[in-house]
């Protein structure tokens, strides 16, 4: 599995990199890219949510609304602008 | 000496600040509690310190009021402080970023491994030798709530010392996540169910009705104990063995006089009415007392059981997109709860939202459209005598404002409101001690501020009735108070105590005689045109005068209006 990931980016393919307010709940995924700034990068820092730590999207609210995500045993919920400013690379086992 | 009590929001901080002082502090279960900081005073050994509960902070580079507070008060450390960093074990690696950043500020520092026991249930082991080892300061595994190992870290509090660990900033987390692997090991496990439920309370299907079922509950709970003590405790208590007493005194006193008005009041059909005489032994202390407390302490049991619970950061979460309609994110419901005790509490909790903006909107729709809990309880008791519909037209106007005035400010104020950024907790069941004694806080902080506020508010009414001022005041008000709102001149009195205290303006409705209609659009108005004085001086102090003066110019507006539009349209 883990080799396919590798040669699809080399590829320049990044069919399985979504944002986490694209990912859907239960999903797990990397963290590859924040984009938000240094303001929203500090504070996801902060609770120890940065680039190359997996995460596993809890919920999302209807309308838009925030995006919770687990890191461990941190769960933090965000704003769907943020979320959708923070780029995940989908894989490891997924979570009901 | 002084001894900084420091680490991230929610650890527990002020857990171990009430267990190494002994003192009352309150403590729940989201980020943000304390928002100021707190004095205590502890021995150690032979020493004595000062030992302050700083608010949390994920890190010295603050993102927010409270973590500014925090940085400011370690930047004014003096030699020989003492820094305890409370930890939170089940997430270690991100609380070592603080520690790490404390251990660099060259500070002497003692860390405290809290919820040390929840990592058994976790699948999460630490070598808690080894890390003080890499660390070069001591590391105590405490379980704060239940006091374990507490004592060992008061102990251990002279060992505090500067550390020689160093790093780059830029390797920070490397070198965290080395820590990590060294001292840490975790085995798998299941899910347990309060994890199960925590995240079910905030999936949209699952929440909502969990949150509708959470909300009925506690309006029944509420009822029920504010119902069953009044009925069984405060009643009986006030008319069987006060009542007779006072009746003696009043004898006592001559039966009438300056004297016995003020402290026994007015007879109503040659007897003592508690509601009614408004004297300070007898109205005075039932209103707190017989009337209020009950449903205070009931609210305040539903509150505390549902903070220490966790429940709290994921209604925020759930509620998020309508209150971004207001201006606000999810969090700004923390205010609104608060204030449904009590307004002041309310008022300092909005330090929790970032932007000046979001501070002035929440205050401001919290002072004018929640009301605090001896409100209600006056209000439940004056207005649902006349039916169930009358107390739903309160509560629904109230709510309407709260909506209205949040779109119209979110529309005309400058700037945007932030969107939410927030560390939900794991679901802890509240432990029954912590629990209890929360309640014992609030309960005599009640007492304290209430009581002698109800009291002078009583003596005034006496002097102003004496000296002839409501009277003039009415005569004076009256086109507004009569023609604008409908009620009688004398119903003035009541706005003017309500500076005071709402509970007391809502008693002196009381004799008035009011129809129903007047008792729906007073007990409005009197919720929403001013806050009162203790309310008043904390929202100085939290929004500065300028925008205070603002916020209160909204609340008479928009308190005339309602009330206006509610005389117009209301039967009866």
């Amino acid at each position: 599995m883990s080799e396919t990931k590798v040669d699809m980016n080399k590829a320049g393919f990044a069919a399985n990199r979504v944002s986490l307010a694209q990912m859907q709940t239960g999903q797990r995924g990397k963290i590859v890219e924040i984009n938000g700034g240094y303001g929203l990068a500090r504070k996801l820092d902060a609770l120890g949510i940065r680039v190359g730590k997996e995460v596993t999207k809890i919920s999302a609210q209807w309308m838009r609304g925030p995006v919770l995500l687990q890191q461990d045993n941190t769960q933090a919920a965000l704003g769907f602008g943020m979320a959708s400013k923070v780029l995940v690379e989908l894989g490891g086992r997924n979570e009901k | 000496m002084k001894i900084l009590l420091m680490g991230n929001p929610n650890v527990g901080k002020s857990v171990v600040f009430n267990r190494l002082t002994g003192a009352n502090v309150i403590v729940s279960n989201y980020a943000g509690t304390t928002v100021e900081f707190t004095k205590g005073s502890i021995k150690f050994g032979d020493k004595r310190a000062e030992l302050i509960d700083v608010p949390g902070t994920y890190t010295l580079e603050p993102t927010c009021k409270a973590e500014e507070i925090a940085v400011e008060m370690l930047n004014e450390h003096a030699d020989g402080d003492v820094v305890i960093n409370v930890v939170e074990s089940t997430n270690l690696e991100r609380s070592l970023n603080l520690t790490l950043q404390l251990l660099k500020h060259k500070v002497p520092v003692v860390v405290a491994l809290n919820f040390w026991d929840e990592t058994k249930h976790k699948g999460i082991s630490i070598d808690d030798k080894k890390l003080e080892q890499i660390l070069g300061v001591p590391c105590v595994p405490i379980c704060a709530v239940t006091g374990e190992g507490v004592n060992h870290l008061a102990e251990r509090i002279k060992d505090a010392k500067l550390s020689a660990y160093d790093y780059e900033d830029k390797e920070r987390w490397q070198k965290i996540g080395s820590i990590v692997d060294k001292v840490q090991t975790i085995t798998h496990r299941h899910h347990t169910w309060l994890e199960r439920l925590g995240d079910a309370s905030v999936r949209p299907l699952t929440g909502i009705p969990i949150a509708v079922v959470v909300f009925f509950l506690a309006f029944k709970v509420i009822r029920f104990i504010g119902e069953w003590l009044i009925g069984y405790v405060g009643e009986p208590v006030f008319e069987n063995l006060w009542a007779p007493l006072m009746m003696k005194l009043s004898g006592l006193l001559g039966s009438e006089g300056f004297i016995h008005n003020i402290l026994i009041g007015n007879f109503i059909e040659g007897e003592i009415d508690f509601m009614q005489s408004f004297g300070l032994l007898t109205t005075g202390l039932f209103v707190p007392i017989g009337a209020v407390l009950p449903y205070v302490f009931a609210f305040y049991v539903v509150l505390s059981f549902l903070e220490d619970l966790g429940f709290i950061p994921r209604l925020a979460v759930m509620v998020d997109t309508i209150m971004h309609r207001l201006g606000l994110h999810g969090f700004a419901i923390v205010p609104m709860l608060l204030g449904l005790g009590c307004n002041v509490p309310g008022a300092l909790a909005t330090r929790v939202l970032e932007t000046r903006r979001e501070r002035f909107i929440a205050a401001t729709i919290m002072a004018i459209a929640v009301p605090c809990a001896a409100l209600q309880a006056m209000v439940v008791g004056l207005v649902g005598k006349e039916g169930l519909a009358g107390l739903g037209i309160v509560y629904g106007t109230l709510f309407a404002v709260w909506v209205l005035l949040g779109i119209i400010f979110n529309r005309f104020l400058k700037g945007e409101s932030p969107e939410i950024f927030l560390e939900i907790p794991p679901y802890r069941i509240p432990y029954l001690r912590g629990l209890s004694k929360k309640i014992w806080i609030r309960i005599k902080w009640f007492i304290k501020e209430a009581v002698p506020f109800v009291l002078l508010g009583v003596l005034l009414v006496n002097i102003f009735y004496t000296l002839g001022i409501i009277q003039v005041v009415g005569r004076i008000t009256a086109p507004v108070v009569t023609r604008v709102l409908g009620l009688p001149q004398e119903a003035v009195g009541a706005l003017i105590i309500g500076f005071l205290r709402k509970d007391v303006a809502v008693g002196m409705l009381v004799p008035l005689g009011l129809t129903a209609k007047q008792l729906i659009i007073a007990s409005i108005v009197l919720a929403m045109y001013f806050p009162c004085v203790a309310t008043f001086t904390t929202l100085v102090k939290e929004l500065g005068f300028v925008d205070m003066l603002k916020s209160a110019g909204i609340m008479i507006i928009s308190s005339l209006i309602v009330g206006g539009v509610l005389n117009l349209i209301l039967p009866g």
